[in-house]
């Protein structure tokens, strides 16, 4: 039994099954990714996954006080050389026990933009494997409307004593990755596909002029966190976040000119952050002059990791690729490969030239 | 009593100064040097007392300010409209009696009495904007006299002990951190200790995120005062924390996360020195950990609080013992740090 306090016991999951020995290495990649556990401020084991895929891809490989996983590739360019800084985030919601009751039931906050409407019948993990699912109070209890505090999770204890879990324990949603072909769907997708073509990224990064810092960040869910201190520490001439953004193609969906298949998208505003028109520019110049399909993002709700590092020190140009994403921050986030893979080459292709920021 | 004199003192965010008087006084045989900075945090630095290699540079900090009110307009018979600094519920401010300015001038906020109340009155809560503070004036020109816009007002209440070893008062919130900080200050520690007493933490943090900033931390504590909701409920559910189960440490609040190494040395350090001890109901609250954890390229950071009931308000109520275990607390923890 693991508490708040304890050493860390975390779930080590098995990506040797038969199903993911057949994945191509890069979906092989993501569902690893997808499936490991990290709410925002418990990004231990996912960092040390993230490690490991970059091992021998980077010059330096260090974590900041706060736990940001920072790689820096060194550019082919004579010095001095431009910094550039891609993040993306390696935290996922999650829920937290605020309180465990008399018969074993913990109550909990969101980490995170979590909603209850999403809870009902999934499913939560712990860090030390145990496993809840969400019920809610059937008294008084409204057909549509759940709220939070009516909430709690039931892992199956039979009173408080026997509780394997205790306050301040932190859980993330608990669900496999799926192979859908072209798409795919799993937890934390938002922003372990992120964190996928950053590590894409740097494996296919071979002479970019510049020096690439690839910051997997902490506590983006919580209010871009990470980002905030990273940034000040690599202090970029270049800020760009890749993360995953909304899509308006879904039945009755809201108007969004964002589809899931038709290319990353490059952002243009989001609630937070205006990007840079001349990041912007660069980006979209690049996908159309090598043809990479794109869209160009105006996201309502939300934000990135871009909008602290636009504000670092005396400011950053700044902007953000962004991966299609339907059903944003529930168990079964939906992305296309597609989109993945041209992110990729925008990334590269986009690092391979000048920058010139006027 | 420091506490006492530190909760009858007033200083409402952004006039923190009596405050700052008192405790530059308490501090000032105990430290190597000190110094107030552009918006008035204090500064107290207490050199390492034998240096060590691996020695962190450590900052503990509590606030100065206090919720309280801000007069902003003279009516024409005399009464003040006054609009809250920090958040209070509306609920608690009818009938109090505040001092407002330099000169303490005593006012009431008015309240219609119950003869007069409908019966639809009786279920509203009544705004802010709607309530004034009657302090005897005749005009306006006679409480333009006495009191001139932008005076701050705080809560009038005397401190005072209740029952067995808990006492009342105004501002506990963090009046309570600063005494603990005091305490703190007048020991040695193997490592360079900076004592950073606050302002306009309750309007957004403002001053431990300059403090921060200037200090340059490597491991921060937060001392505080925090939520107790511990009376029985009909349903079972967290407390946030109980008065007399020793200091609240906070595992994450809305402002941050808390380092879990800096936690986890708290827990085996309280245990080891059978110091009772609680977690603060996570995500409730924040605290100047939120700005600090994020100066510059972030600082590990971590907040203890003694329990206190009806906070926010006119009057709350601590225990003395949850405070001194406070103090044992971190007096026992902070010759164990080392950089992380």
């Amino acid at each position: 039994m693991a508490t708040a306090t304890q050493g860390a016991h975390f779930p080590s999951f098995d990506n040797s099954s038969e199903h993911s020995k057949n994945l191509p290495p890069l979906k092989a990649l993501i569902k690893k990714l997808t499936e490991t556990y990290g709410p925002s401020g418990h990004e231990q084991v996912i960092r040390e996954v993230i490690r490991d895929e970059i091992k021998g891809l980077a010059d330096e490989i260090r974590v900041d006080a706060l736990g940001n996983l920072i790689a820096r590739k060194k550019g082919t360019g004579a010095t001095p050389r431009k910094k550039v800084m891609l993040a993306a985030h390696m935290d996922e919601i999650g829920v937290m026990v605020t309180h465990v009751d008399e018969k074993g039931f913990a109550r909990f906050a969101p980490i995170g933009g979590v909603f209850p409407l999403h809870l009902i019948g999934n499913r939560c993990l712990f860090a030390n494997g145990v496993i809840g699912t969400f019920g809610r109070e059937k008294k008084d209890a409204s057909r549509t409307e759940i709220e939070m505090d009516k909430v709690f999770i039931d892992v199956g204890a039979h009173d408080a004593k026997d509780a394997p879990v205790s306050v301040g324990d932190a859980a993330c949603f608990w669900r496999d990755f799926v192979d859908l072909g072209d798409r795919m769907m799993a937890k934390a997708m938002d922003d372990r596909i992120g964190c996928a073509v950053l590590i894409e990224t740097l494996r296919q990064l071979k002479k970019s002029p510049h020096d690439v810092y690839f910051v997997f960040t902490v506590q983006e869910e919580v209010g871009v966190r990470g980002a905030t201190t990273s940034a000040y520490g690599v202090q970029p001439d270049l800020a760009l976040a890749v993360d995953v953004t909304d899509t308006g193609d879904t039945p009755e969906s809201t108007t969004m000119a964002v589809g899931i298949g038709k290319g990353p998208a490059i952002k243009v505003k989001d609630s937070g952050m205006l990007a840079h028109p001349a990041v912007k520019k660069l980006l979209v110049d690049t996908a159309v002059g090598l043809k990479i399909p794109y869209q160009l993002e105006v996201l309502t709700g939300g934000s990135t990791d871009a909008m602290a590092m636009q504000v670092t020190r005396e400011g950053v140009p700044a902007g953000c690729v962004s991966i299609p994403e339907r059903y944003v921050h529930t168990p079964s986030e939906m992305v296309d490969l597609n989109d993945v893979q041209n992110a990729v080459k925008l990334l590269v292709n986009t690092l391979n030239k000048p920058l010139k920021f006027d | 009593m420091l506490l006492e004199q530190l909760s009858n003192a007033r200083g409402v965010s952004g006039n923190e100064a009596p405050v700052r008087d008192l405790l530059i006084e308490a501090i000032k045989a105990h430290v190597s040097e000190y110094r107030v900075d552009h918006i008035g945090n204090l500064i107290a630095h207490k050199k390492a007392r034998s240096a060590r290699k691996s020695a962190p540079k450590v900052m503990l900090a509590a606030h100065m300010d206090e919720v309280g009110l801000i007069i902003v307009h003279h009516e024409s018979n005399g009464h003040l409209r006054f609009r809250v600094v920090g958040s209070i519920d509306p609920r608690v401010l009818l009938s109090k009696v505040v001092l407002i300015g330099k000169d303490k001038i005593p006012g009431v906020i008015g309240v219609k009495p119950i003869h007069l109340l409908k019966k639809k009155e009786r279920d509203q809560v009544i705004d802010v904007e709607a309530m004034t503070i009657d302090i005897g004036a005749k005009s306006k020109e006679d409480a333009q006299g006495a009191v001139k816009i932008g005076d701050y007002a705080a809560f009038a209440t005397e401190f005072g002990a209740v029952g067995d070893g808990l006492v009342k008062g105004k501002a506990l919130d963090d009046r309570t951190g600063c005494a603990a900080l005091v305490e703190i200050l007048k020991r040695d520690y193997p490592f360079d200790l900076y004592g950073v007493f606050t302002v306009q933490e309750e309007v957004g943090l403002r001053g431990a995120r300059v403090a921060a900033y200037a200090i340059e931390p490597d491991v921060a504590f937060v001392l505080e005062s925090t939520v107790c909701d511990d009376s029985p409920k009909k349903k079972d559910v967290s407390p946030t924390t109980r008065l007399g189960d020793g200091p609240a440490i906070t595992l994450a609040d809305r402002s941050f996360i808390s380092d879990r190494r800096l936690v986890h040395l708290l827990v085996e350090t309280a245990k080891e020195n059978r110091i009772p001890f609680q977690f603060k109901q996570p995500m409730i609250g924040g605290t100047d950990a939120g700005r600090i954890h994020l100066t510059k390229e972030g600082v590990p950071s971590a907040a203890v609080a003694v329990p206190t009931r009806y906070i926010h308000s006119p009057v709350s109520l601590l225990s003395l013992h949850d405070y001194q275990n406070m103090v044992a607390l971190m007096t026992k923890t902070l010759p164990k740090l080392t950089k992380l």
